[in-house]
Parts: structure tokens; C-alpha cells; sequence
């Protein structure tokens, strides 16, 4: 039995280092200078949101490294998609119970703890209803670098409030979730091998033959990698559009990849793109961690993708009949 | 002649091509660029969600949902074919007035910028106010508008060591450019004045003042004009 309504804010108890407000990303106005933002990992924020009862491009909480706590004054439903976390909800008369992932999970009132990635860096949260911040120029996704669109264009604090949209859910009296999980990505492994699309640049070839790893100074405007540097001859070209998932080349030969809150247009030399397929696995490289490159063709890529897509649709199909009403939630 | 170059159209990423219409930055280049733009904002199909102009190129993105790269790279190359050499002229263009106030506290560079040009700090400003601009790109931040048509020169190099705030407004010089800071942020070039318009605002209908290819004017005003102006809503 779900209820509708307008169910009360919830209440950022802690936020962790990066928490934001994303959705599908803000499309239409790159030639103002304004980026994507968005999930990092879109189909991991659409799955969770899928789980809930969303819409695809509903606004869910991405964070990195550590998890927030939330307090829920109301039931609501959420699912944990991305990376695989541990998180304990804890109910307002004391009792606390692990929260699985890759699921839907109907809660009480009570305090949600997301804790550390066990492997992997980045999760995403979805709530019923979706987070209900106002639209900026089409998108609820936070754009860190202009300070706009999210919670007041800023990562989370405590004490913030985060109004979430009408949506069902089910008014449980304690915590219940399936004990069937779902994903959509395989975790990445110690040394994940990125594929990617070389450009006519002299030195495209050579970033598959040198070891990097990932430069702690990296965001979600671009990774940089670390290593042998490639040798950059031509320093400065006329500044043109850049995508997320277009490899930069520095003057100092440490290759920056550009993610979604990158700037919209650069002057660095090009070594290639990323293949569409492996940028949500981007998401996911932690800080030290050695990543390995592999050029494909242009037409692989999109053979790729196309692939992508047929699994991802596969994988909706089976949610539709798992998720028809009334939900087998196991009680725990 | 670059401005004879044949159009090329690269890979940019799986989801977008970078039309590169020559290589360096001169008039006539630019001019097709935007002309370009224009023919493909008109005629633009379904799932083509973003064109954007630069200096020598416009890149293209797609929602690969909802059409398909080879679809629109044929797309591309009609247009392309379909387009003479004739340069747009200014016709089509809007042209925008940005007030500004020139030297003091709103142009802390002025008076040395024009030493090192070798000029008094009044004709700095007046040659700088008597350019016709046009904007070549948006970039860096939301809605900094790239200026091309800067005096020669005027040009100026970079600040060695950037400041950590430029404030919102700012008219500034770098290299051969001149452009104006949309909101307060670090910034290396040479900040000759501000003006008192809101340059760029998410919540507004159009959130940047500013599009590529418009004209633009500067007009210097005095202080008081400034804060008459800055009080009225944008």
C-alpha cells in the first residue's frame, strides 16, 4: 500500500567530503559556457532512481568517498546504486539495521548512515519522490564551479534541508527490502583498463604504453593522470569545444580527462576520447590507483555503446516485472 | 588562405564532431564560424542538443538516445556542402552596449597597462572604448565572452602571477583578447574597468547577456552612472 503526498524535508545530519544534488545533467547551453554537470555515472543514478519509482533524470544525491547521514521525519523509499557501500539505518527508538544495495529499501522516520565505499569511490542515492531543488536553466544537477542549480549551487552541510518531490512510498513501521540486489556495472578491477578513441596527435598512441596512475588532485572537472610524461610539442592551440571524456595534454605531459563539470571549451592538445561505454567507470578510480589505457576505433566505441544500451534496456525490462505493484518487500 | 581552408570535420567524442573551419584565429574565419551557427541553429534535427562556436571550429553535440552520430555527421556535411564562401556580414547580429566605468578602483591596471603600451591612461581607455568587438566564443566560465577585435596595440601580456579575485564586471585585456568577467573569480588579465551589468544569471530567461557572434559597444561612464545603473534590475 503506498500513500501520496508531500512528504516533509529530509535533514542532512552529516554530509561527508562531497555530497551533492544531481540529475541527468544540464543540456542546451554549452555555447554560454555552461557544463553538463550531471551524475558522473548516469545509468547508475538512473537505476537507482528506477528502483525507487523516479524518473530517469529525477535528482538523487552523488557522493565521494564517504557517504552522508540522513534524518527522515517521514517514510520514503531509497536505493543505493554506483559503488558498493555499507549504510545502517537506524530507527528513532534506537534499533539499527545494515541497508542493502542495488535495491529498493522502505523506511521509517529515522536516521540513514552511509558509510565508505568498499570499492570504488562514488555512490549515488536515490529517494522517492526525487529531490525536489528548483530547476536552473532545465537541470537540478549542482554546477560546483559556477555556484548555481543543486542546494544553492554548493556541496551538502550539515544541517541542511533537502526537499524531495511527491512520490510513493510505503509508510513501513521498520525497515524492509528484498533480498534480491541488482547492478548495472561489474566493480572495476585493481588496475582497470580504460579504452579510448586515439586522436591524430603524435603522442595518441602512447598513453596505452605508459603506466598512470590517478593524481589525488583530481575532481569532477577533470582526472589528471600520473606518470612518464608524454612529450608535448605544440603548447597552445586555438581553444575549441571539449567534451567530457576528451583527453587533454598538458605542457608538463601528465594527461588531464575531462568529466562533467569540465570547462567548454580548452587549448590543450588532444590525444583522443574516452569510449562512451567506460566513462561511467571513470567515477569510480580512486586516488593512487593505477589505470591502464587501451585504443579502440571510433566505430568500436559505438559498437560498444550500442551494446551498452541493449544490456541497460534488458536490465529495465527485468526490473518492470520485479517492481510491479506491490513490491515483494521481505520484511528484516 | 585560411579562410579558403576546406572544412573538417573531426571526432570530438562519441557523442559530438568539431567542425574546424581553418586554424588560426583571423576575421574571415570567425565570420564563417558564425555564420555556420547560424545555419545550423535553423535547420537543426531532432537529438542535436548543443552547437558550439569557437574561434575556428564548432563542435556538435548529439543525445546519442535519440539520433545517430553518422546521421548527423551527413547532416554536417550538407550543411557544409550547401554553404558558399561568401562571409556572413554583421546584418544578422545583435548589437549590445556594455557601459563602463574606465580606471580607478573599477580599473586597477589601467594606469599601468597604458605605461607599458606607452600611452596616457585616458587614450587607453578611449581607444579600448572605441573598438568594434565581436563575440567570438563563451568559455572559461558561464558567459565570459571572448571579444575578438581588440586594437593590436593594445594587447597585453598576462599578469605573472593571477589575482585571486577579479571582481564581477570587470573589462579586461589578455594577450589579443579583451573580455569581461561574468562573476567574481581568479583571473590573470589585465582588468582596465567594470561595468555595471549582470553579465550572466542562471534564473533569468536568458541567463547570459551575451551570445556568440552578437557586436559589442563599449561606452564609458562615470562612477555615479555606475551605481544608478547597478541599482536598476537586470
Amino acid at each position: 500500500m503506498s500513500a501520496r503526498g508531500q512528504p516533509p524535508a529530509i535533514e542532512v545530519v552529516a554530509a561527508g567530503p562531497l555530497t551533492t544534488v544531481q540529475d541527468a545533467g544540464r543540456v542546451g547551453w554549452r555555447h554560454l559556457g555552461v557544463a553538463c554537470a550531471g551524475a558522473l555515472d548516469g545509468d547508475a543514478a538512473a537505476l537507482a532512481n528506477r528502483l525507487v519509482g523516479n524518473r530517469p533524470d529525477d535528482a538523487v544525491l552523488e557522493f565521494t568517498l564517504s557517504g552522508p547521514s540522513l534524518r527522515f521525519a517521514a517514510p520514503v523509499r531509497v536505493a543505493l546504486c554506483g559503488a558498493l557501500v555499507d549504510a545502517v539505518f537506524e530507527t528513532d527508538d534506537g534499533r539499527a539495521c545494515p541497508i542493502g544495495h542495488g535495491r529498493p529499501v522502505d523506511l521509517p522516520p529515522g536516521t540513514l548512515r552511509v558509510g565508505r565505499p568498499r570499492m570504488g569511490v562514488r555512490a549515488w542515492l536515490a529517494l522517492s519522490g526525487g529531490i525536489d531543488v528548483p530547476l536552473v536553466m532545465g537541470s537540478r544537477s549542482t554546477d560546483l564551479r559556477g555556484s548555481f542549480g543543486g542546494l544553492d549551487g554548493r556541496r551538502l552541510q550539515a544541517g541542511d534541508r533537502l526537499p524531495l518531490g511527491p512520490g510513493g512510498w510505503h509508510p513501513v513501521q521498520r525497515p524492509a527490502q528484498p533480498t534480491w540486489w541488482t547492478e548495472f556495472d561489474d566493480p572495476l578491477p585493481a588496475e582497470p583498463c580504460i579504452r579510448y578513441v586515439p586522436s591524430g596527435h603524435s603522442q595518441a598512441t602512447s598513453l596505452a604504453q605508459r603506466h598512470w596512475r590517478l593524481d589525488p588532485r583530481s575532481d569532477r572537472q577533470g582526472l589528471r593522470l600520473k606518470g612518464d610524461s608524454l612529450a608535448c610539442t605544440r603548447v597552445d592551440e586555438v581553444s575549441a569545444a571539449v567534451a567530457p571524456g576528451t583527453i587533454q595534454l598538458p605542457p608538463d605531459g601528465q594527461p588531464i580527462v575531462l568529466l562533467a563539470d569540465a570547462q567548454v571549451t580548452g587549448g590543450y592538445p588532444r590525444l583522443g576520447h574516452v569510449a562512451a561505454v567506460d566513462l561511467p567507470r571513470l567515477a569510480q578510480l580512486a586516488p593512487g590507483q593505477a589505470v591502464a589505457w587501451r585504443a579502440i576505433d571510433a566505430l568500436e566505441s559505438r559498437r560498444l555503446w550500442a551494446h551498452r544500451r541493449a544490456q541497460w534496456y534488458r536490465l529495465m525490462r527485468g526490473l518492470d516485472a520485479r517492481l510491479a505493484p506491490g513490491t515483494p518487500a521481505d520484511l528484516i | 588562405m585560411t579562410s579558403r581552408d576546406t572544412p573538417r570535420i573531426e571526432t570530438l567524442a562519441d557523442d559530438a564532431w568539431l567542425v574546424r573551419l581553418g586554424e588560426a584565429i583571423d576575421p574571415g574565419t570567425l565570420r564563417r564560424v558564425h555564420e555556420l551557427v547560424r545555419g545550423l541553429r535553423d535547420d537543426r534535427p531532432p537529438g542535436v542538443v548543443d552547437i558550439v562556436p569557437a574561434y575556428t571550429s564548432v563542435g556538435v553535440f548529439l543525445d546519442p538516445r535519440r539520433t545517430e552520430p553518422t546521421r548527423v555527421r551527413a547532416w554536417l556535411e550538407a550543411q557544409l556542402a550547401a554553404r558558399t564562401d561568401r562571409a556572413a556580414d554583421d546584418a544578422g547580429s545583435r548589437l549590445v552596449e556594455i557601459p563602463v566605468v574606465y580606471g580607478g578602483e573599477w580599473g586597477p591596471d589601467l594606469e599601468d597597462a597604458a605605461g607599458s603600451l606607452g600611452m596616457e591612461a585616458d587614450a587607453l581607455a578611449r581607444r579600448h572604448a572605441s573598438g568594434d568587438y565581436t563575440v567570438a566564443m563563451i568559455g572559461f566560465a558561464p558567459g565570459f565572452p571572448y571579444l575578438a577585435g581588440l586594437d593590436p596595440a593594445l594587447a597585453l601580456p598576462r599578469l605573472a602571477t593571477p589575482r585571486t579575485h577579479v571582481p564581477a564586471g570587470s573589462v579586461a585585456i589578455g594577450g589579443a583578447q579583451t573580455g569581461i568577467y561574468p562573476r567574481s573569480s581568479p583571473g590573470g588579465w589585465r582588468i582596465l574597468g567594470r561595468t555595471p551589468l549582470t553579465l550572466f544569471d542562471p534564473t533569468r530567461d536568458a541567463p547570459a547577456l551575451l551570445q556568440p557572434g552578437d557586436r559589442v559597444r563599449f561606452r564609458a561612464i562615470d562612477p555615479g552612472a555606475f551605481d544608478r545603473l547597478k541599482e536598476q534590475p537586470s
